[in-house]
């Protein structure tokens, strides 16, 4: 795993199908006199199997984080601070102001990456899709936050089709392009001409002047043409490189790598350690469950009163609370346990014959013995909304008014009537999970302060996920034993690299 | 039943395919000459003007795959509906509607591969890949102002709204959009539809399609809803472009052709239009003691109202918008935005006959849209009858002997003009193409290969 392996002879090969395709082709090592990049040519230095993965990776990060953020109805200037601080972490990206020495490292691993993800990505036209979104609003973000300068630098390298409009064109025109600018008393002094399919979101929203099939586009909307050029060369790309995927000749050290990394970009998912256990020091058995209600989120503790007042629950409902309590490490021996005594009312014999299989199942040990993950928020949000008698789903999406807010004041303790009224706002607006974590974070609101005061709370992102709350309030309760067992993966990890 | 109603393609919406020997005996006849089949056989074999379409569709003489990979659906006489239907000639495509003589048949987009080898093809490989850009205007969308006629029923009075919407949409197709080639075809009964065949248009994809239909659309939202109309000030060109155009009728169209507002359920809805409440108020008052008073007046008694200074805080500008807005809102074009957005929406062919009317798919004059007359579009029995009636003159062909030569001469000189814009610029393009490919021998084209 660790062996300095290139995958230079791979790439070599693939070349020469290129060239041959493409009829002569030339490779030169690429200098980044940009921060920002189109992504027309591609790298050619030999990079390790090691960089491959680990670039790849943390571009995947931003890019999941961004869907996760758009799914979740993030204002523009939410996904803003966001991306500031995800890049800062995991992909950045200096101005030549900065005059920063890790410029062109930088530079590389943003290039690199995003054409190893490419490769990941093309396989189909969901994926493509999905990619060509996340990566445009990459771009977007950070050309907005380039500075002026380079920023024009940059756009007057990408040598797109605009023509500056003539200073008499422009008086001419002077009225239809003030009533399309929505009335900025002054008009704006640089105009650029430009076939209006290279701006239609500009044209959507009547934003610009439009005559005989010409966008008239003020210098400050360029942004959008910029951004939508940037969308229609990536789609094009990853058509072609859809294309050249089956010819890609490879050996097996590429190939898993590139699906392992389409994988990681589904809907957020709670992936359980196959150790089972989670929380350090406390085994979690069926006995245990009760004593471990106060980390439940909504719509897991509505499952769980729902099952001890019925003794028994509907299909989704079991299956959504089987998976989550999987995900908190309860073993199938002991999910059986706790099923078989909360379905209390039921007779053995119809136990056995009717229940044990779906939990078993769900366990991966039947059928077609999937490893079934817990339902991500997204998944009981949008999947199978609850009839009659059922009580899966999410509170804060599928009950009513009046009944989210007696559940929350009387099952989830909630008594500040400013995080009700909140709650009910973003429900509204249809924000459900900013109900959920401003009901996290107002019964959190001590730990969590605590935490903050400390200076070890972990940077905040929104929960979107049952077990992800469950483990955080677990986590924030439980501060000690974290540390400790934190101290300990460090040692192992240590230990590791001494063997190595 | 009859509808004109487009279908949507699922991804996975599979047709009918073929028909069972049981199910073609059993072809309906219907008891509506029109819809008679041999009335529709006799059309199709004598009357349909096939090889302008045929051209229309391939953009050149010799057949292409704009044509062969075209999608054709046909409705059969027993409503059972055949799609990915597709003709290597004009010839086959005119025997196989002989043959199955269907009520009427659409047009869907030009494929990426032959639709009859669909099924042997994976999906990525088989996508619509152009179609013309098209648009569906219906007057039942507009049964909330008409009070003329409801439902599938027009007159000369509600066809004004079709006629209207003609003139606003194919200028700023033309003028704004720098299309050229805007066919408007009349829909058989209730509505009208524009093909806008341009080689740009035609390759738009989805979201631009989109984005041309978020550009034309202005009324947004059922009748139930508040305001229909929001709008920026100061109005966009292509607004007060159109604001000219609805203007000049909204008096005669609307007020008084229409006379929308007489019943005070309806003027309810203008009172709601208007923002400032003490002159809602003071009309409200006004109205109530002369209930059926016509809207003309109860357009004008706005104006006056306000000029009689009962609002304090009158907000001049605020009124005049509103007053637009409501003009907007009663005349603009309501575009079935649906049918343009998508690629891959079917559309009913041009010169099919409406089964419901009888009456003939003809184009409409876009330069003079105010003198096409719907209710004097020639029917199918009409002019299978006008052929009977022509002795002599054995050379000519059938439709010249009938009221439907205007259109067919009309479609050709469209068609011809299309062809002939379509065959140099092919040409242009070949030259680029050749240029291209010589600069591209250099870096860059082998990148999407690689990383």
């Amino acid at each position: 795993m660790y062996k300095r392996d290139t995958a230079a002879a791979t790439r070599r090969r693939v070349n020469q199908a290129g060239r041959r395709h493409f009829d002569g082709g030339k490779f030169q090592p690429v200098d980044y006199p940009h921060r920002l990049n189109f992504y027309t040519t591609p790298p050619t230095e030999e990079v390790t199997l090691d960089e491959f993965e680990q670039w790849a990776i943390q571009r995947l990060k931003v890019l999941t984080e961004i869907e996760s953020a758009l799914f979740r109805n993030k204002t523009p200037d939410e996904l803003k601070s966001i991306l500031n601080d995800l890049l800062k972490r995991h992909l950045p990206l200096d101005a030549n102001s900065s005059r920063s020495e890790s410029l062109t490292a930088q530079r590389r691993t943003d290039h690199y990456s995003h054409f190893i993800l490419r490769l990941a990505f093309a396989r189909s036209d969901e994926l493509r899709k999905r990619f060509s979104k996340a990566e445009t609003i990459l771009f977007r973000h950070r050309l907005m936050t380039d500075d002026g300068l380079e920023r024009e630098g940059f756009i007057a390298s990408l040598g797109l089709d605009w023509e500056r409009l003539s200073d008499d064109e422009r008086s001419e025109l002077e009225s239809e392009l003030k009533a399309a600018s929505g009335g900025k008393k002054n008009l704006e002094p640089t105009y650029y001409k430009i076939d209006w399919e290279k701006v239609p979101e500009l044209v959507e929203r009547r934003m610009v002047f439009l005559k005989r099939g010409m966008a008239y586009v003020p210098a400050s909307l360029q942004t959008a043409v910029v951004v939508g050029e940037f969308t229609n060369h990536l789609d094009r790309a990853l058509e072609l490189t859809a294309r050249a995927l089956p010819r890609l000749d490879e050996d097996e050290r590429l190939i898993p790598i590139l699906n392992h990394l389409s994988h990681g970009f589904t809907a957020p998912e709670f992936t359980s350690d196959p150790n089972g256990t989670h929380l350090p020091g406390t085994a979690i058995t069926a006995a245990s469950i009760d004593s471990l209600l106060q980390h439940f989120p909504a719509c897991m503790l509505h499952l769980h009163t729902t099952l001890r007042r019925n003794k028994h629950l509907k299909h989704f409902g079991r299956l959504q609370y089987t998976l989550f309590l999987k995900g908190i490490g309860l073993s199938v021996e002991e999910a059986l346990i706790f099923w078989r005594s909360s379905f209390s009312a039921t007779p053995e014999d119809k136990f056995n014959k009717e229940y044990r299989y779906n939990i078993r199942h769900a366990y991966g040990l039947e059928g077609n013995r999937r490893d079934y993950k817990p339902h991500s928020c997204q998944q009981i949000l949008l999947e199978h909304a609850p009839g009659n008698g059922e009580a899966h789903g999410c509170p804060y999406r599928h009950f009513g008014p009046d009944n989210l807010r007696a559940f929350l004041q009387t099952q989830m303790g909630v008594t500040d009537s400013s995080v009700l009224q909140g709650v009910k706002n973003d429900n509204e607006a249809r924000k459900y999970h900013l109900g959920c974590n401003r009901v996290f974070e107002w019964k959190h609101r001590e730990e969590l302060k605590r935490e903050k005061e400390s200076g070890k709370g972990t940077v905040k992102e929104t929960i979107i996920h049952p077990n992800e709350y469950f483990l955080r309030s677990w986590e924030l309760a439980h501060p000690d034993e974290v540390q400790e067992a934190a101290k300990k993966m460090e040692g192992m990890e240590m230990k590791d690299e001494v063997m190595m | 039943m009859f509808d004109d109603d487009e279908d949507l393609i699922g991804d996975d919406g599979d047709d009918t395919d073929l028909l069972t020997a049981e199910e073609k005996a059993k072809v309906s006849v219907k008891d509506a000459s029109f819809s008679d089949p041999q009335v529709m056989y006799a059309f199709y074999q004598r009357l349909f003007p096939w090889r302008q379409l045929f051209q229309w569709l391939n953009h050149s003489p010799i057949p292409s795959n704009d044509f062969m990979h075209r999608e054709f659906a046909f409705t059969l006489q027993n409503e059972a509906y055949l799609r990915y239907q597709s003709f290597p000639t004009f010839e086959t495509l005119r025997k196989e509607v002989l043959r199955l003589n269907p009520s009427r048949f659409e047009i869907g987009p030009v494929y990426s591969a032959n639709p009859r080898d669909r099924k042997a093809l994976r999906k990525a490989v088989f996508k619509p890949i152009n179609k013309e850009l098209v648009f569906d205007i219906d007057l039942t969308d507009y049964d909330d102002v008409r009070t003329c006629c409801d439902k599938a029923n027009i007159c000369e009075k509600c066809w004004q709204f079709i006629t209207v919407a003609i003139k606003i949409m194919d200028v700023a197709l033309r003028e704004d959009l720098g299309f050229k080639h805007i066919m408007w075809v009349y829909s058989g009964r209730r509505g009208a539809h524009a093909w806008v065949c341009d080689k740009k248009a035609r390759q738009m994809d989805d979201g631009k399609r989109k984005a041309v239909a978020a550009y034309l659309e202005v009324i947004r939202g059922g009748a139930q809803g508040g305001k229909r109309v929001h709008l920026r000030r100061p109005l966009h060109p292509h607004l007060t472009r159109s604001m000219d155009v609805l203007k000049d009728s909204f008096t005669t169209d609307v007020l008084i052709n229409q006379d929308p507002w007489r019943e005070p359920e309806k003027s309810a809805r203008l009172l709601h239009l208007i923002s400032d409440k003490t002159i809602t108020e003071a009309l409200r008052e006004k109205w109530n003691s002369e209930p059926s008073r016509s809207s003309v007046k109860k357009w004008a008694d706005i104006d006056e109202v306000a000029k009689s200074g009962i609002s304090r805080h009158l907000n001049v500008q605020q009124l005049r918008e509103n007053k637009q807005d409501i003009v907007f809102e009663y005349l603009y074009p309501r575009l079935d935005v649906e049918v343009s957005k998508h690629l891959n929406h079917l559309l009913k062919s041009p010169f099919v006959v409406h089964p419901g009317t009888g009456r003939v798919c003809v184009p409409i004059d876009a330069t003079r849209p105010e003198d096409f007359d719907p209710l004097s579009v020639p029917t199918v029995t009409q002019l299978l009858a006008e052929i009977d009636a022509t002795t002599g003159e054995e050379k000519m062909a059938d439709y010249e002997k009938t009221s439907l030569k205007p259109y067919v001469d009309f479609f050709k000189r469209f068609v011809a003009a299309l062809v002939k814009d379509e065959t140099t610029a092919v040409k242009r393009e070949r030259e680029k193409e050749e240029a291209a490919r010589a600069a591209a021998a250099g870096p860059g084209m082998a990148a999407e290969m690689e990383f």
